[in-house]
């Protein structure tokens, strides 16, 4: 008895240790596995995110070395440099007008498109399909279809209603407008992730909902809104960070490359339009970084924001379960 | 009694019907005109391609145009090295799609079958990468390029995408392999399989929708890419297809039937393989919104 338990104690021993030995050729490999990652990490992310924070506190022209010059580049961002508040307004602007209708339209037409009628999915790949054109040749076609004299629009509106139509892309307060409209062409892509998010709700709930006493809108209300919370937190913070950033459609808009030019009066001069003229176009490396680090702080600090104001109202279902 | 509650739940039941076949009405009423509103673009833009001059901006819209020029194609494609360009993008987008699924699913496999240290740490670090804003990172990477002699050339667009492959795909990836029970391996491991040959000859075959998934998604990215080709590539002979568009629409400003056929041309791959491949393609958009 004594002899058996010593010689099972010894096979434990000696597994685990065996154990111990594979544990540690399985977190080798581990680390070869994710390896490019980890590399790619310090070479493309983590270094130039250090060097650019470096480089926005000196003149840099790319071609003689980084002159330290302390705060001047942010006391520039923060005061001195006149084109900043044009391209706050205009950043503000497209963000917190795009980013909501461009929530509000994706959820309206995924309510429309998660309804049981024939040919539903016809109407479902009509809707996707304009988001998947690529951005250059869709900026392309809405140059043409917003035209001042020739575009469908226009015509449209001057043959229909004896409208004459703004100038889109050419008066300075029609061009952000403009860029908003083009980006509801291409709302399919948050619309099909709400409507996989409407599908996910169990239909249980929404007929409890209608036991209880409740419309559709008060469906809609009480129980879809909660139930793709989650999603709608993560669209908005997404689509938040990309729309500050936005640059291919305002650049193709407004920008040509024998000018820094952003659009008739610089309404199209957006937040990255302008780092990327600073550091390309005058090759202010040092100034260019200095706005993007500025940047960067503004989306944390929304992006924290945001997630601090989504405790109340992001409902995830997990906790509720008390899981 | 109970014929009277069965009379009111015939009714409810009829009236409910009757609603029911309103609502599809009303909802075909919503459907039909947005889906029109929808798609005029894109039809639009073929039926510029194929305009005559005196069509383009005739009111009413000439929308199947009479004669269908079919030379404005070749008259496009012709007034700029775009059979160029085309082989430009052709070679960098799909360089740099091995690269990302390759590296991204190795990187996912590593994160979603094998333990190590720190792994979860890692993970999220992975997910927080996702969430950087890229103009942080815009000069310095620029600099960096410089520094190594790179500029004018494809690497830049097409290196990276073999360190990792990309957050989103290593996060979509790991997703997938999770799903695949560890048993395949564990049996694979006691026939003396190593990791490597688990990772190529079990999970990979078995994970060939998400691969597709990232793989349609990749093509995507690399074939729309603007700004990398702007900021990198200067030489014309070196321009890709969104470069070589950008720089025509400068310089033919209202030759719009040039414009939408070369247009049209760039889509056309995109929307082909949207047809081709829908539930990839709906998966990988339907993933991005799982993370909430």
């Amino acid at each position: 008895m004594q002899v058996q338990t010593t010689r099972v104690g010894g096979v434990i021993a000696r597994g685990g240790r065996r154990t111990g030995g594979l544990a540690r050729q399985e977190a080798i490999e581990g680390y070869l596995f994710i390896l490019p990652w980890i590399l790619g990490l310090l070479i493309f992310t983590a270094g130039p995110f250090i060097a650019g924070f470096y480089l926005s506190f000196t003149n840099f022209d790319a071609m003689q070395d980084p002159e330290w010059v302390g705060l001047a580049n942010y006391r520039r961002v923060l005061g001195d440099d006149p084109k900043i508040g044009t391209m706050l307004f205009n950043t503000a602007y497209y963000t917190f007008v795009s980013v909501p209708l461009g929530v509000i339209a994706g959820l309206m037409l995924a309510v429309l498109l998660n309804q049981k009628v024939r040919g539903i999915a016809g109407f479902r790949t009509a809707y996707y399909m304009p988001s998947v054109v690529p951005a250059v040749p869709s900026v392309a076609l809405f140059i043409w279809i917003l035209h001042d004299r020739f575009g469908l629009l226009n015509e449209f509106l001057f043959n229909t209603f004896g409208v004459v139509g703004p100038r889109w892309l050419t008066s300075p307060e029609w061009t952000k407008p403009s860029l908003i409209l083009w980006g509801l062409w291409h709302v399919g892509g948050g619309m099909i992730i709400y409507l996989a998010g409407l599908q996910g709700v169990p239909q249980s709930l929404y007929e409890a909902a209608s036991i209880d006493g409740c419309g559709a809108l008060g469906r809609f209300r009480h129980v879809t809104l909660p139930m793709i919370s989650p999603t709608l937190l993560f669209v908005l913070v997404m689509g938040i960070i990309g729309s500050f950033q936005v640059f291919t459609p305002v650049y193709l808009l407004g920008s040509d490359i024998a000018t820094a030019a952003a659009g008739p009066l610089d309404s199209l001069l957006f937040w990255v339009v302008y780092v990327y003229h600073n550091g390309f176009f005058y090759f202010r490396m040092g100034y260019a970084s200095a706005l993007a680090w500025v940047l960067f702080v503004i989306i944390l600090a929304i992006t924290l924001l945001q997630l601090w104001l989504a405790k109340r109202w992001v409902y995830y279902e997990a906790e509720a379960d008390g899981r | 009694m109970g014929t009277t509650e069965l009379a009111v739940t015939g009714r409810t039941l009829g009236a409910r019907r009757r609603n029911s076949i309103l609502g599809q009405i009303g909802l075909y009423v919503l459907l039909i005109p947005l889906s029109a509103i929808f798609l005029t673009p894109l039809v639009w833009m073929l039926s510029t391609a194929l305009k005559a001059n005196e069509q383009l901006g005739a009111w009413p819209p000439v929308w199947i145009p009479n004669p269908i020029q079919w030379d404005n194609f070749s008259r496009a494609w012709t007034s700029a090295p775009f059979g160029l360009y085309l082989q430009n993008t052709l070679t960098i987008t799909l360089l740099a799609l091995v690269g990302q699924v390759v590296s991204a699913s190795a990187v996912a496999y590593g994160f979603a079958r094998l333990r190590f240290p720190g792994r979860d740490a890692l993970f999220v670090v992975v997910l927080a990468t996702m969430m950087l804003p890229g103009v942080v990172t815009l000069i310095p990477t620029y600099i960096l390029f410089k520094t190594l002699g790179w500029l004018d050339t494809f690497a830049p667009l097409i290196v990276p995408a073999y360190f990792g492959g990309g957050a989103f795909f290593i996060f979509m990836l790991r997703q997938f392999f999770k799903t695949i029970p560890m048993e395949l391996s564990e049996a694979a491991k006691i026939d003396g399989a190593s990791n490597f040959r688990i990772y190529v000859q079990i999970v990979l075959p078995l994970s060939k929708p998400a691969l597709a998934t990232v793989a349609i998604f990749s093509f995507m990215a690399h074939w729309n890419d603007f700004m990398g080709p702007l900021i990198y590539l200067n030489s014309p002979e070196r321009y890709t297809l969104t470069l070589g568009l950008q720089r025509f629409m400068q310089v033919y400003r209202t030759d719009f039937q040039q414009l939408m056929a070369i247009s049209f041309l760039m889509t056309l791959p995109v929307i082909t393989i949207f047809f081709l491949a829908q539930q990839y393609f709906v998966q990988g958009v339907v993933m991005s919104g799982l993370k909430g």
